[in-house]
């Protein structure tokens, strides 16, 4: 069985939570306490139906202004899959907190309001998923049942959302009408919406094709942690703990340490003490080259035929996420995976508009939620590829030293 | 889903977990594993013993106890840690409530489990940990859905969830400000029958009380209560001895026993996958007060 990890994104009220209630809830998924609680809380409502919502709205805050303020994780699982779902906030003020669910998507479903069509947070959520490159989109066109099920409704949103799709260059784009209140299309093919000859949403959910989604061919590791046991029997042992993240790594592999730029051979894979051939990503490994060279966290050890970039001054697209204002010129820690370096954004060139997505010059300092290109110059340099080609390796935070917090989204372009 | 190189669902958050467990060893200075003798964190050494094999798990595992315990619990805690040749603290809810002059929880199943909070801010405060990691599971409850894998607390130990750092992709940021710390969920994604799920797989130990066995019990509102020295039974109490295991392993006054037959692993999947209640709502006494209870421990401190 695999796992499929996806986000919910729309506007506020297009329906997102009470989708994924229903997910969970017609794939038997709640329990009966949980269902017991949820009726409990759902007493005062005049119609006495179940509020799916509540499933996922966790926070008092949350529950009290009837509104989703971070991200929320659930898990359901079918006897196909597991699914990991983030239910993210549809308020454009917590886009941060829905960059956080997105950034590990592989899959997003885009919410639309069949009422309401395209709207701005539809276009702002589409431009996350095509930053991020979540690989795969669903646009959800939900409250099919407030305009009848009408085919044209739906057709019209599809030619609507069309163009949007290609502005952004978004390629796998699906199109699924539902009624997640009613549970229409969500596990069930509907009746209602018999004119739709497309698979309902579970159901493509269950069969889409994600293997492709890890790449296997650009072999790429960084060191977290530096293992040296320093006990008698292994008193010389000095061993590299990492995540493969990507490729294919084996035995005798000739490799280069980047940035030292120092060629050596792979003499021994450990997977959790145990000796192993090869290993592919995500997995986390022990690598032992056959030199002694000094290596620490945050460096690299990729295959001598296939190298990527190295740089220390990086082209970047860049979202801000902090409440205090991107200064340009002002030094913010970059964190790669693991390696962290001193960094100042320099020569912000412009920035996008969330709604044409043209590009418009700067005035000022760049606000929360603001996507620029830019460039970032580091105190030493980064062993990267560009986002758009191996993401794993491609992205990249901005600490904010004084604060602590992470204040930008990263993604390496050049 | 033919390709070799492709690992299953379980191998995907064995691989996320070891990734947390190695940047927390990195990051920071002075971590501890929060033990508390359940299957969670059985699973949360396991994990670790595999991040950091050869080398032993570069920090102590913390259990701050209760002194309501199962004795089996104890058992296996002292066993487990000598088998990965681990650092174990213990620190007693025992002595911070002599020390502090707290009072005892009173009633039928007085439980210590909120004033456990006293005694890890006081571990964290003697041992200047500045990172804890539990075996949290978001699936457990709807205020630990929506926390962080890195989560942090000022220093007195809050969680507040208006401000919680973005966390991407993978990148973990666990910087703070002297006085804070961080606690680390390794296992956020992992469901509870991901955790027996791999339990299986991996043939990890777990203490007798998790399998069928017959034990002394009271009924309270439905569940099933394990007779110890702590629980006062009411003038009308009858005690029963009933087949039974445990779901979750916590304190003896909070924690409840399912009847059960099922004396494998197998068994107990079995009987989990077919029971339609969480394990929360089966297992836990305490818990049932309000929806809001875990957010009001967590922003207080609590694990
Ligand atoms: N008629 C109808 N109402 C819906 C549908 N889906 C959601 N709603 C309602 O729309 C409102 C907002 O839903 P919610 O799930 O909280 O939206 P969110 O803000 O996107 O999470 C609630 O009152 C839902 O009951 C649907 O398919 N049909
Ligand atoms: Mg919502």
């Amino acid at each position: 069985m695999d796992l499929l990890r996806f986000i919910t994104a729309g506007s506020v009220d297009d329906g997102k939570s009470t989708l994924i209630g229903r997910l969970l809830y017609d794939s038997k998924n709640i329990l009966i306490d949980q269902l017991e609680a949820l009726e409990k809380s759902t007493k005062n409502r005049t119609d006495g139906s179940v509020d799916l919502a509540l499933l996922t709205d966790g926070l008092r805050a949350e529950r009290e202004q009837g509104i989703t303020i971070d991200v929320a994780y659930r898990y359901f699982t079918t006897p196909k899959r597991k699914f990991i779902i983030a239910d993210a906030p549809g308020h454009v003020q917590y886009t941060r907190n829905m960059i956080t669910g997105a950034s590990n998507a592989a899959l997003i479903i885009i919410l639309i309001d069949a009422r309401l069509g395209v709207v701005e947070q539809t276009r702002r959520h589409s431009i996350i998923a095509s930053l991020l490159k979540i690989p795969h989109v669903v646009v959800a066109i939900n409250k099919m049942d407030l305009v009848e099920y009408s085919q044209d409704v739906f057709n019209n949103i599809v030619i609507e959302y069309a163009e949007v799709a290609k502005q952004l260059g978004l390629t796998d784009v699906t199109y699924i009408p539902i009624s997640a209140l009613n549970g229409d299309n969500i596990v069930d093919r509907s009746e209602k919406i018999s004119w739709f000859d497309g698979k309902p949403l579970l159901e493509f959910l269950e069969e889409i094709e994600t293997e492709h989604d890890v790449n296997l061919s650009d072999a790429r590791f960084q060191v977290q942690f530096v293992i040296r046991p320093q006990t008698e029997e292994l008193h010389d042992y000095r061993g590299y703990a990492g995540k493969v993240i990507s490729g294919v790594y084996k035995k005798g592999d000739k490799v280069k340490v980047l940035p030292a730029g120092i060629e050596t051979t792979i003499s021994k894979l450990e997977s959790g003490g145990i000796e192993v051939d090869e290993v592919f990503a995500p997995q986390p490994v022990v690598i032992q080259l056959s030199e002694d060279i000094d290596i620490s966290r945050g460096d690299s050890i990729v295959k001598v035929d296939n190298l990527p970039l190295v740089s220390n001054e990086l082209e970047v697209l860049l979202c801000w996420l902090d409440d205090k204002p991107l200064v340009p010129g002002n030094k913010y820690l970059l964190q790669h995976n693991s390696r962290l370096v001193r960094a100042v954004v320099r020569n912000v060139e412009y920035k996008l508009d969330v709604n044409s997505l043209q590009r418009q010059p700067i005035e000022g300092n760049i606000k929360l939620n603001e996507v620029v290109k830019a460039v970032i110059k580091t105190a030493s340099p980064l062993v990267y590829d560009p986002y758009t080609k191996l993401s794993s390796n491609g992205s990249a935070i901005l600490v904010d030293e004084t604060s602590n917090s992470t204040v930008a989204a990263v993604m390496l372009q050049r | 889903m033919s390709s070799q190189y492709h690992l299953d669902y379980l191998g995907q958050l064995e691989a996320e977990s070891i990734h947390i467990f190695r940047e927390v060893a990195a990051q920071f200075e002075k971590p501890a594993l929060l033990f508390s003798g359940g299957k969670d964190s059985i699973t949360l050494v396991h994990l670790a013993k595999k991040a950091f094999a050869p080398g032993k798990i570069p920090f102590p595992l913390v259990h701050i106890d209760t002194g309501h315990n199962f004795p089996e619990a104890l058992e296996f805690r002292d066993w487990l840690t000598k088998e990965a040749n681990a650092t174990l603290v213990v620190r007693k809810v025992e002595d911070t409530i002599k020390q502090k002059n707290l009072t005892e929880p009173k009633g039928k199943f007085p439980s210590r489990n909120w004033l456990q909070t006293y005694t890890l801010l006081d571990t964290i405060e003697e041992f200047k940990f500045d990172c804890c990691i539990g075996g949290a599971r978001r699936d457990e409850e709807k205020a630990r859905a929506k926390e962080r894998i890195f989560s942090v607390r000022d220093e007195f130990g809050q969680w507040n969830p208006k401000l919680q750092r973005p966390e991407l992709w993978n990148i973990y940021n666990g910087r703070i400000h002297k006085g804070e710390n961080v606690r680390v969920f390794p296992i956020s994604n992992w469901t509870e029958l991901d955790i027996w799920n791999y339990i299986r797989k991996e043939k990890i130990g777990l203490p007798s009380i998790y399998f069928a066995h017959d034990r002394k019990v009271i009924e309270h509102e439905g569940q099933l209560v394990a007779m110890s020295e702590y629980v006062q039974p009411s003038a009308g109490d009858v005690i029963l001895t009933k087949k039974v295991r445990y779901r979750t392993v916590g304190d003896m006054t909070c924690t409840a026993a399912v009847e059960s037959t099922a004396s494998t692993l197998d068994e107990v999947i079995n009987e989990i996958i077919s029971t339609r209640i969480s394990e929360r709502g089966e297992t836990r006494i305490d818990d049932k007060v309000t929806e809001a209870a875990m957010e009001d421990r967590k922003k207080n401190g609590y694990f």
